[in-house]
This record gives structure tokens, C-alpha cells and sequence, in this order.
């Protein structure tokens, strides 16, 4: 049956041809060029240049940082969400994915508004008297653009690998003599790895790739890897550079997902 | 059946006859879900060594209150003692008995000895004495050699058995058994029902087994519990819940049974469909109304001139040991197992031994009358 109906896949291969494979292909070529079209790996080497090296050290301690933070939010999150009656979670769930229907663009901006010197939070603080709120334009606004941003991509794989733990193994967990905490640490944590690696690639990738949230939220202060490859193909036109530390970024894009296939073999992350 | 029938025997040998000791009290547990009543003012005794089975339907109450002994959840009211202590609030971590859940229920990121270690590294017992215990439970269920297996990789009816061990190792003074048999085919089913008869007297414990299943219940236990819409119906040993149905429920769950109207005319004698039966009970009282219970294999069929009633046979199938027939007689369908074949549309007469007309008290109501009995 498979092999019968494999034309059918033909627009999925064009697709990824055109839109994925020629994209790739190009950024390898541009990442391995100077201007002269001559090989090099300057552009790749480039990454170690004071500047860049620190981008790179902020972007992906900033991500991980947000990256904690979604977890830490999530999973009691996802926990409760596991263990409420049917009735209820699906609307719970609605709450949390509703605000990834809105552009993304669109809500860091909203933020930018809300945290802003004379914006929308400290307008409320002054009026009641209490001290302004002096966020924006600090790697804690970059982090809680994120973390808001980022937050149902580890709600959803978390909850789906706590919901898919069958009741009664917890229970057989008590049964056999374990208190809350040692059936969470032996039988609840180490049944939801899938789901937790899983959260943490939807999470961190982007949050090491993001551009906008660091430009919004930032203020251009904190340049992030993101911003410099941005700026590097927007502004200084110098594509040959941005494609070789893209190609830098994506090491550890790969590593990541390398360790998500081995642990996440069920797919937890798929429903997203 | 032959082992089944040893096992009896050792039992009664073994002291049926002494006065066997209350190891558990559920007194007047009511719980509800959703407000709709589970169980209403459940009250049974448990004895020490015994194969209780709580049988009946899906939505009786049976599995409520294996959780309510296992502590899963709480009741409404009333409370459990256990051992002369009431264990009603103590948390299911903290209770001296274990469970065997339906579908297993191991733990699959756990080799089959970590499953079976899990409790006795809790209580802290010493790696040699864990290791022997892994040892002595797989032979126990004869898995022996599959302590670095993974759960995936054992059948359905394996895994039960490792869940088994899972909780033997404990030692508890109870075992729980949450339909084990359920997920399993006819053939291991049976299987297993002889495996845990063994168990059970090689380990010299109390179980608590539910299922729907009657035939699991008639084969493996010492007490059967029937149970229905939360109350209890009839405590008993299998003989006398087959032979002896207190009500309609209980005559129609356990075993194919001719249910018949009647009328107690005055002890001994009955009428069924206007024609009198000789019968063995007494203390009925005269002229009242009753039901009558007939096994089908106590529905004999001879020549009309010899039948206290005559019919005709309406229907006949082949059941492999006998022939399943349904005999028209004095309007009602009777039901009818016999080894020799009587075909379709022959005239029959039947007969019924005395001691076989098991009468019963009518329901007051249409809803199923509640029965409370106490052991």
C-alpha cells in the first residue's frame, strides 16, 4: 500500500526541496565563501571575535535561563492539569494556547507597552504610590519576553507525558509503601522524561534564536547571537558572516535535537 | 477441577473447623461519586487465610471497595479495621496489605527486579535479603531468570505475574486483587486461576480478589461476596451461592437458572404454574408468593406419561458436554442441560428432585431488594 501511494508525497518533497534543503544548501555556501566566492572558514571561526563570543555566552545562558523557568512553571502546572477531571482541562488548556493564536510580534510589543519607563504597569504603580517597576531594557525583560512567549511549548509536552502515566501505577507506587515525595522523584519524574526533554527543545531553540524579543525587550543594550546574524544579513549585508555563525547556532540546535529523538521516542513533543 | 477440589479438601483438613479470626471489618461504608450512591451501608467480615471474592457486575461497588481497603480513596462513612485497628485514615503507604492492579500497573522504566525491589528498598532491607526475595518470588511464580528483563518485552500474562511477586515480596497480610485476569485469554486465564490458588496456600494469606467473572469466583474462592447497585447480596461458599441463591440476582449472575413465579402452598410442597411440586424448605409460611430457582442441569427430561409436567422442545444446541434445550411447558420456557439429546418438537415430560427446587423470597419492589448478611 505504502509504496503504491508514494507519489503522494511528491508535494511534501517539493516543499522541503525548495523551501528547506535549497534554503540549507545556500546557507552552507554562503557560510564556506568570502566575497570572492573563495572557500574559507573565517566566517565560522568569526564566532571566537570578542563580540560575537559574548552573544553567543549571553544568548544561551539567557535561554537557558528561560528555559528553566518555563519548567519550573510548567510542570506543577501540568501536574494539576493531569489530574483534573476531564471536564475541565481541555478549557484550562484553551487558556494557556489562546495567546499563541496572536502574533507573536504582536504580543512583545504588548509587553514593550506594559513594562515601558512610563508604561501601562509602572502608570499603576505611581498612581497607588509605589515604587516604578525599572525592567525594560534588562535581561529580565528578555527573560519574562520569553518565558511568556515560550510557556505553553512546555505545558503541552509536559502535561501530555504526565496525563499519558496510568493512575493506578502511581497508586501501586503508594501501595509498595512511598510517600508523595519518593513517588514523585522515582515513579512520576523519570516516567515524564520524554515529555521534559521535549519541553526543552520547543522551549530553547527558539529562545537561543530569537531576535525580537531581545530587540523589543532589550532595547538593542543586550545583543544576542540572533541579533547579530540579523544585523549581518539586514544591515551590514554581509551575508557570508551570518550564514557561518548560523551555521555555528545550529551545532547547537542539532545537539539538542539529538538528545530529544533519544529520550523523546514516543513523540511527546509531536502534538505541537 | 481435580486440583481445585484438593485445595478444598486441604482447606477443610487444614481448619475450617477451627473458628477462624476477623482479620478485617468494613462497618457500614457509604460512598458516593458525583452524588450518585456506590456503595450504601456496606458491612463484611473478612477472615484470616481466606479467598474472598467480591463478585458481581460492573457498577456494583466491588472495585470501590477493594480501593476503599487498599486506601486509594476514603469513604463517605463508616470505617475499616484492620486487625483490631482502624485504619479508615491511614494513607495506602502506610497500610499493611498490597495490591495487585488491573493492567499491571508496573513500573516500565524499572528492570523486573527494580519492580520487584521497590518495596523492600523503601523498608530499607539489606541488598542480600532484597536479592533473595527477588529470587524467591519469580520462582514463586515460575519467571525465574528475568530479573534484568524490561516490562515491555513480557506478555500480558507475565506481566502479571511480575506484578504479582511486585507485591508478595512485602509480605503483606492481605493481598488485593483488582480483576487480574481480566486482560488476560480464556486459556491463561484458567491457568492462572490454579496459579494463584497455589499461591495463595504456598504464601498462607488472605486475598481479596474482585472480578465479574462468576466462574473465576466459583473456581478459586473460599467466600464469595455478590454484590449489586452497592449492596451485598449473598455471602457464601461457592456451593452454596450456586446451589443456594438467596434472591433473583444471585440465582441469575452465577450460572444459566430457570427463575419461576410460584406459590408456597405450605412447607415442602409448591406450586409452579398451577401444577405442585414436592420440595425440601420449610418456614415460608402458606400460600405466599415466591420465586423458584431450577438449575437447567436439574431440569429432567423423561417420557410425557413419566413428567409431573409434560412440554415440547422448542430449541436444541450442541454445547460440547451437553445439549442446551428449551422445553414449552405450562407456558414458560424452560431451560434445559442434558446429555441425551431430545430433538425439536418431541413431547417430553419433566421432572424436578425435590431438593432441587431452591425457593426463594420475592423482591418487595421492582428495584433489586437489598440483602444485608452478615458472615
Amino acid at each position: 500500500m505504502i509504496s503504491k501511494n508514494k507519489w503522494l508525497s511528491a508535494p511534501y518533497i517539493l516543499w522541503s526541496a525548495v523551501f528547506i534543503i535549497v534554503p540549507l544548501g545556500m546557507i552552507l555556501y554562503y557560510g564556506l565563501t568570502d566575497t570572492t566566492g573563495a572557500f574559507t572558514l573565517d566566517n565560522i571561526t568569526a564566532i571566537a571575535s570578542a563580540g560575537h563570543a559574548k552573544a553567543l555566552r549571553v544568548s544561551l545562558l539567557l535561554s537557558l535561563a528561560s528555559t528553566l523557568v518555563c519548567f519550573l512553571l510548567a510542570y506543577p502546572l501540568a501536574m494539576i492539569l493531569a489530574g483534573v477531571q476531564v471536564k475541565r482541562h481541555n478549557f484550562v488548556i484553551l487558556i494557556f494556547i489562546l495567546p499563541m493564536w496572536m502574533n507573536f510580534l504582536l504580543r512583545t510589543l504588548a509587553w514593550q507597552t506594559l513594562l515601558e519607563k512610563n508604561g501601562v504597569i509602572n502608570q499603576v504603580l505611581s498612581f497607588l504610590h509605589l515604587p516604578a517597576l525599572k525592567i525594560i531594557n534588562t535581561p529580565a525583560a528578555i527573560i519574562l519576553g520569553m518565558v511568556y512567549n515560550f510557556l505553553p511549548f512546555m505545558i503541552l509536552p509536559l502535561y501530555n507525558a504526565l496525563a499519558k502515566i496510568d493512575t493506578n501505577v502511581i497508586n501501586a507506587a503508594r501501595d509498595l509503601g512511598a510517600n508523595h515525595f519518593y513517588t514523585f522523584t522515582r515513579i512520576i519524574l523519570p516516567l515524564s522524561i520524554p515529555g521534559i526533554i521535549s519541553g526543552i527543545t520547543m522551549v530553547f531553540i527558539p529562545a537561543l534564536t530569537t531576535f525580537v524579543i531581545s530587540s523589543l525587550l532589550g532595547g538593542g543594550k543586550l545583543l544576542l547571537i540572533g541579533d547579530v546574524i540579523e544585523q549581518e544579513f539586514t544591515r551590514t549585508s554581509n551575508w557570508h558572516l551570518g550564514s557561518g555563525l548560523s551555521m555555528v547556532l545550529m551545532v547547537f540546535i542539532l545537539i539538542n535535537m539529538v538528545l530529544s529523538a533519544i529520550f523523546d521516542k514516543d513523540g511527546e513533543g509531536s502534538m505541537l | 477441577m481435580e486440583r481445585v477440589l484438593q485445595n478444598k479438601i486441604a482447606n477443610d483438613n487444614g481448619g475450617f473447623t477451627l473458628v477462624k479470626k476477623e482479620l478485617i471489618q468494613l462497618i457500614d461504608i457509604s460512598k458516593s461519586f458525583d452524588g450518585q450512591m456506590v456503595l450504601d451501608e456496606l458491612h463484611l467480615s473478612i477472615h484470616e487465610n481466606e479467598f474472598v471474592t467480591l463478585l458481581g457486575p460492573s457498577g456494583c461497588g466491588k472495585t470501590t471497595t477493594l480501593r476503599i481497603l487498599g486506601g486509594f480513596t476514603g469513604p463517605d462513612k463508616g470505617r475499616v479495621v484492620f486487625d483490631g485497628q482502624d485504619i479508615t485514615q491511614i494513607p495506602p503507604n502506610k497500610r499493611p496489605l498490597n495490591t495487585v492492579f488491573q493492567k499491571y500497573a508496573l513500573f516500565t522504566h524499572m528492570t523486573i527486579a527494580e519492580n520487584i525491589a521497590f518495596g523492600l528498598k523503601i523498608k530499607k532491607k539489606p541488598k542480600s535479603y532484597i536479592d533473595d526475595k527477588i529470587r524467591y518470588a519469580l520462582k514463586l511464580v515460575n519467571l525465574d531468570g528475568y530479573e534484568n528483563r524490561m516490562p515491555d518485552s513480557l506478555s500480558g500474562g507475565q506481566q502479571q505475574r511480575i506484578a504479582i511477586a511486585r507485591a508478595i515480596v512485602n509480605e503483606p497480610k492481605v493481598l488485593l486483587l483488582d480483576e487480574p485476569l481480566g486482560a488476560l485469554d480464556l486459556k491463561l486465564r484458567q491457568e492462572m486461576q490454579y496459579e494463584l490458588i497455589r499461591m495463595k496456600n504456598e504464601l498462607g494469606i488472605t486475598f481479596v480478589y474482585v472480578t465479574h467473572d462468576q466462574e473465576e469466583a466459583l473456581t478459586m474462592s473460599d467466600t464469595i461476596v455478590v454484590m449489586n447497585q452497592g449492596y451485598i447480596q449473598q455471602i457464601g461458599s461457592p456451593e452454596s451461592i450456586y446451589n443456594e441463591p438467596e434472591n433473583a440476582f444471585v440465582a441469575d449472575f452465577i450460572g444459566d437458572s430457570n427463575i419461576i413465579p410460584a406459590i408456597m402452598i405450605e412447607d415442602k410442597l409448591v406450586s409452579i404454574l398451577g401444577t405442585r411440586f414436592a420440595c425440601v424448605d420449610t418456614g415460608f409460611g402458606n400460600n405466599r408468593p415466591v420465586d423458584v430457582v431450577i438449575r437447567p442441569e436439574d431440569v429432567i427430561l423423561v417420557e410425557p406419561s413419566e413428567g409431573i409436567i409434560q412440554g415440547v422442545v422448542s430449541h436444541l444446541i450442541f454445547k460440547g458436554v451437553h445439549y442446551e434445550m428449551e422445553v414449552q411447558a405450562c407456558g414458560f420456557e424452560w431451560l434445559v442441560h442434558s446429555t441425551t439429546l431430545f430433538p425439536v418438537g418431541k413431547e417430553v415430560g419433566i421432572r424436578v428432585d425435590p431438593f432441587n427446587i431452591q425457593i426463594m423470597n420475592k423482591p418487595e419492589s421492582e428495584d433489586e431488594e437489598a440483602v444485608i448478611i452478615d458472615i
